[in-house]
């Protein structure tokens, strides 16, 4: 219990962020037209690929050869995730820019 | 790590906020997601060439380096090579890679702790932090592969006898299994891989029983739990753009999943252990219906739109799975020469995932203004000569007005049964993705019309070029 408290205390301003980046996200969604769900889905999901980051990190200080085999494999799949996620919204906005 | 590093991740931090911002309104949406994407390569270089980790092997970055490459080619193809209709499932798949990579960094984690002196072990927090990045990195790499292969045709629902039971218990399970390491604080291999594969497992069996109509619903809940996931490895290393933006993501999934869920009429519960399709449904069913159907031909129907004054177009997902969108714009140009007034209905949730018929009709340059959201052209139907439902189930089932025991009851439909005439193309009589009849099929107004919907339409096209 002592613990949980101390780890509260180190980290409250990760908590103030935290709650804060909790309503910005909801704000920004709240009051999306239904057309934008599609493109916004997969932009979010793009985004959710900044996991890329932790796993550049953990390549980074990888030292034997399974953290540098499983390393590799995450930094594959983050990057698709980042890659594929934002050319794919791309190719859907890109839709909606054609008829002007 | 050095202070430019901070104010890089700053930076994209920020630019994540603005891009969502700017995703959210037609005119911006564009240039949003560039943004976006600039911040996370500016944040990805910045990680690489400006972190304080010292003495990397040249091995470490060469393979780094041929990582990202494989990847960045990787997800280039397949996002620039797959048919538009295939962009739900398509999100699920990226979706789930982010997942895995989760999955993997905690897996790193925790093995870096194996064997270490008790004095150097992780505190209570760390360990809980590393665990969750599995469990939920698990749950949304099986998850999403799961809502992937369903919607790509791939795999049947599955339904266990008593699921909810049976997926709860697992679940309580799951988690007093991470309470036991965390407080045991133990560097087990097998207890962290029997957690692992349990996670695994638990993906699977949560998605599996849901039916396929709702699977944009829990693409949008994954999509919300990779971002937690990218959240919690931020707090492993205090790394401010994964935390932000993993919660950014985090919570703005969830709220389009939410939105999502009212744009049907549903609850998020409903969705999750409802399994429509499943014993309400059955109720359903049974319901009213009955009576004889009236089959039609392409020429008949071709007869019946020509001498129309007024056309509406119902596109739902048949037209979608046909990748008969071409096809249909065609047809309204062609009627629209002939000098009748077409337009198109959009439904909200047609195709079972909002804005999915803009994108799809924009796609063959139907033009913006012929696109109709459900309330302004509901007071039209009246006045509608012929409508053509083409491939669209229970967002056009009257049930949802007058039938309080049906599965969709309440859900806000087309009115399309006001119209003087009705053709509905389906490939068959099967029930739609509530699986539940549609009453609206044995209306004296209702002509049938059998068979997939690209040869329909396409037959239909020629019967009209021949009048």
């Amino acid at each position: 219990m002592n613990e949980i408290l101390e780890f509260l205390n180190e980290n409250l301003e990760l908590i103030y962020i935290l709650i804060f980046a909790i309503f910005i996200g909801v704000e920004l969604i709240k009051n999306v037209p239904s057309v934008l769900h599609t493109p916004l889905m997969s932009g979010a999901n793009a985004l959710s690929g900044v996991v890329i980051v932790g796993a550049i990190l953990v390549m980074l200080e990888a030292k034997t050869t399974l953290s540098l085999i499983l390393g590799f494999v995450a930094v594959v799949l983050g990057i698709i995730n980042v890659v594929g996620g934002f050319a794919v919204t791309d190719r859907m906005l890109q839709m909606f820019k054609k008829r002007k | 790590m050095s202070i430019i590093l901070s104010i890089i991740y700053l930076i994209s931090t920020v630019t994540f906020v603005i891009g969502l911002k700017l995703l959210g309104h037609p005119a911006t949406a564009k240039k949003g997601n560039l943004i976006a994407a600039g911040g996370m390569i500016l944040a990805i270089f910045g990680t690489l060439f400006l972190h304080n980790i010292e003495n990397v092997p040249v091995t470490n970055y060469i393979l780094i380096g041929a990582a990202l490459l494989l990847g960045t080619i990787l997800g280039w193809i397949i996002a620039m090579k797959v048919a538009m209709t295939k962009m739900p499932e398509l999100v699920s798949l990226f979706n789930g890679f982010g997942g895995g990579s989760a999955l993997l960094i905690g897996l790193i984690e925790f093995n870096k702790n194996v064997g270490l002196d008790p004095a150097l072990k992780p505190s209570i927090a760390i360990t809980t932090t590393i665990l969750s990045a599995i469990v939920i990195g698990s749950i949304t790499l099986t998850g999403s592969l799961v809502a992937w292969a369903k919607l790509n045709g791939s795999m049947k629902d599955l339904r266990l006898p008593k699921y909810n039971l049976i997926n709860n218990m697992f679940f309580i399970v799951l988690i007093a299994f991470s309470a036991y390491i965390v407080i045991f604080n133990t560097d087990s291999f097998i207890l962290v891989y029997t957690l692992l594969i349990a996670s695994l497992i638990y993906g699977y069996l949560f998605v599996a029983p849901i039916g396929g109509a709702d699977m944009p619903v829990v693409i949008s809940l994954l999509n919300s739990l990779t971002g937690i996931a990218a959240a919690i490895t931020g707090i492993l290393y205090g790394n401010m753009v994964m935390l932000v933006g993993g919660i950014l993501v985090g919570s703005a999934g969830l709220i389009l999943t939410f939105v999502m869920c009212n744009a049907m009429n549903r609850s998020l519960s409903n969705v999750i252990f409802g399994a429509f399709g499943g014993d309400a449904a059955v109720a359903g069913a049974t319901g009213k219906t009955g009576g004889t159907i009236k089959k039609t031909t392409a020429s008949d129907s071709a007869v019946l739109l020509n001498y129309a004054n007024k056309v509406v177009i119902v596109p739902g997902y048949g037209l979608a799975v046909a990748q008969a969108q071409h096809i249909i714009h065609e047809l309204e140009l062609l009627l629209t020469e002939k000098g009748v007034d077409v337009s198109y209905a959009i439904h909200p949730v047609a195709g079972r995932m909002p804005g999915h018929m803009n994108v799809l009709l924009a796609e063959s340059n139907v033009d913006y203004d012929k696109l109709i959201e459900m309330d302004n052209i509901n007071p039209q139907f009246p006045n509608t000569d012929v409508v053509l439902v083409v491939g669209a189930n229970d967002v056009v089932n009257p049930a949802a007005h007058n039938d309080p025991s049906s599965p969709i009851y309440g859900m806000p439909i087309l009115d399309v049964e006001n119209a003087k005439h009705i053709i509905v193309n389906k490939r068959s009589m099967n029930v739609g993705y509530a699986g539940i009849e549609n009453e609206l099929f044995f209306n004296q107004k209702t002509s049938m019309l059998f068979g997939d919907a690209k040869s329909a339409l396409t037959e239909l096209v020629s019967e009209l070029k021949n009048m």
